[in-house]
């Protein structure tokens, strides 16, 4: 190893982590146990572990140890846009936001749609702290015009398709995109905006728009979208899996088509399901995302759809843009934040007012979207690499610049009270460095 | 009968008529005793359906390789013409297990047989 990233830590010969609960989905196991890790390997799963002078000892009391998160939707910008993001810089970020696993967009230059490309992104995070799972693009060069090479994308390491911001507007290809990729049984995630009804709009269209004279995007360029590709998805007996969900009416359009026991999965972002459009109000840029943030009872709607199992799963869509391009003003600001380090404290606070268990929300984190993209988990069994996060769920904390490890700070997050941090995060042999 | 194709080019409700489908082409291979494999048209289909040849090569090509992994005796049909290398690999179609001379040749009798009837031959109609 000859990484010289200081935030990336090789761990001690001998961890011990002392009194945690441990909570592993994957297996469905609850237990309150000492974890023994050698070499990054878990040694020994057991009650009382005598600690030895030769074991850097970590108190876990009160803590949960689990397994490592899964985000299926980052940005690492590399290769092409690496001033905003590379794969190092990303990587680190994830893991200090409790990532160990991250699917990573095609919108790159260029574009990641052959082979070739889904291979560069392995081999440079071979040595990095997270497994990357690329996902390849839809259509050549994001286009939207020719399939690209899926199948060799998915042989190489692919795990879905997506052309990421750019909608597939042509359903007859997102038709063959969906029969096609059911030989190799991979998700189709398409971007669900009909852009001619974006039209011109930045923020939600909606009072918060009219007061700021912003032009908006109505919460129908998502829903028709939705609905187009879930009723082709369904034609076909496909597989789709809905980004960033945004809107109520999207929200109960999904709901309908699992009733009829389509093969659909969604996700929503932490700043969808915890910010409104109200956080334009001061024309913040990094506010602006894409879906744009939306109404209070667009929130509301997300909060139940992830209590009744309609949104499966959290993802970041982790966006960096540097900071001169997010000073532009706001018609010219690109879209996107950032979000791998303020996921699980921002999305943990609001989910646990809302009632929900701290191992569902732990669910959303890792079992559900590992199950999307179909990958093998490790598990927290004795033998098994240490694939771990340590988490204080009731930690209140306060996200600042200091957190961002990120090469570009665009969080419309930073200021906030969150609660639940992620103190420790151990995988491929590395550890986190301590920030309590 | 079974049929093996890119999922997008089977035709739907092709299972209606008692065809199995799979996209699978080892499956295939496995399971049948002669196989007659077809080229794909390009010329006749929308632009960009086929991601590549290399991909449609190494999903759907009857390649010395693959065949070679099944350790089974089949026989290998093609009405052509060939794409020689895409969907049916050169040595293949020319070793003993081919019959695709003879399947071409009496695809030229057929046909002839075919237009001789449908031009009216009055003979027959005796």
């Amino acid at each position: 190893m000859n990484l010289k990233n200081r935030f990336i830590k090789k761990i001690d010969k001998y961890v011990l982590l002392k009194n945690g609960n441990i909570y592993d989905p994957f297996l469905e196991l609850c237990s309150h146990k000492d974890i023994l890790i050698k070499n990054g390997v878990i040694e020994a799963i057991k009650n009382n572990i005598p600690p030895k002078p030769i074991h850097k000892v970590l108190d876990c009391k009160n803590l949960i140890i689990t397994n490592g998160f899964i985000d299926l939707h980052s940005h690492f910008r590399d290769p092409g846009f690496e001033y905003k993001e590379t794969i190092e810089s990303g990587s680190v970020s994830a893991f200090y936001g409790g990532y160990t696993r991250v699917c990573v967009m095609p919108n790159t230059s260029p574009v990641i749609d052959c082979p070739e490309l889904v291979k560069y992104v392995l081999d440079k995070s071979n040595q990095l702290p997270v497994y990357l799972y690329p996902i390849g693009a839809i259509t050549k060069g994001q286009k939207g015009k020719e399939l690209a090479e899926i199948g060799e994308m998915v042989n190489a390491g692919a795990v879905g398709i997506s052309d990421d911001g750019i909608p597939v507007q042509n359903s007859q290809i997102l038709r063959y995109a969906l029969e096609y990729s059911k030989k190799y049984e991979i998700p189709v995630i398409n971007h669900a905006e009909d852009i001619f009804l974006v039209n011109e709009g930045i923020m939600n269209e909606g009072i918060a728009s009219l007061r700021l004279g912003i032009p908006g995007n109505p919460d129908i360029s998502e829903s028709t979208m939705v609905h187009r590709d879930l009723t082709i998805a369904s034609y076909v007996d496909g597989k789709i899996h809905i980004p960033h969900v945004s809107t109520k009416k999207s929200v109960e359009i999904i709901r309908d088509f699992k009733k009829l026991g389509l093969n659909v999965t969604a996700e929503v972002t932490p700043h969808h399901l915890t910010l409104t459009d109200v956080f334009l109000n001061n024309y913040n840029t990094n506010a602006k995302v894409a879906p744009p943030l939306r109404s209070s009872s667009d929130k509301s709607a997300l909060i139940e759809a992830v209590k009744d199992g309609t949104i499966d799963c959290i993802a970041t869509d982790h966006a960096p843009h540097s900071i001169d391009e997010k000073e532009k003003d706001i018609k010219n600001a690109p879209c996107g934040m950032i979000g791998l380090e303020s996921a699980f404290g921002l999305v943990n606070k609001e989910l646990s007012h809302a009632k929900i268990d701290v191992k569902s929300i732990i669910n959303l984190f890792t079992i559900n979207p590992s199950k999307i993209i179909n990958i093998s988990p490790n598990f927290i069994k004795e033998g098994n690499k240490a694939e771990l996060n340590i988490i204080d769920p009731n930690y209140k904390w306060i996200f600042s610049q200091e957190h961002i490890h990120s090469k570009s700070k665009n969080s419309a997050v930073i200021g906030m009270d969150l609660i639940g941090k992620i103190l420790f995060t151990i995988n491929k042999g590395y550890i986190t460095s301590s920030e309590k | 009968m079974l049929i093996c194709s890119p999922p997008h080019l089977i035709q739907r409700n092709i299972s209606d008529l008692g065809i199995d489908v799979t996209y699978d082409i080892d499956e295939a291979i496995e399971w049948a005793d002669a196989l007659n494999i077809l080229r794909i048209q390009r010329e006749r289909m929308g632009f960009g359906v086929i991601p590549s040849i290399r991909e449609y090569r190494n999903s759907f090509g009857i390649t010395l390789d693959r065949l070679s992994r099944h350790k089974k005796d089949i026989v290998i049909m093609h009405p052509g013409p060939i794409n020689r290398g895409v969907e049916l690999d050169g040595d293949i179609a020319d070793s003993d297990q081919a019959i695709i001379l003879d399947q071409v040749l009496n695809g030229v009798a057929v046909r002839m047989s075919i237009l001789y009837l449908l031009l009216g031959n009055s003979e027959f109609e005796k």
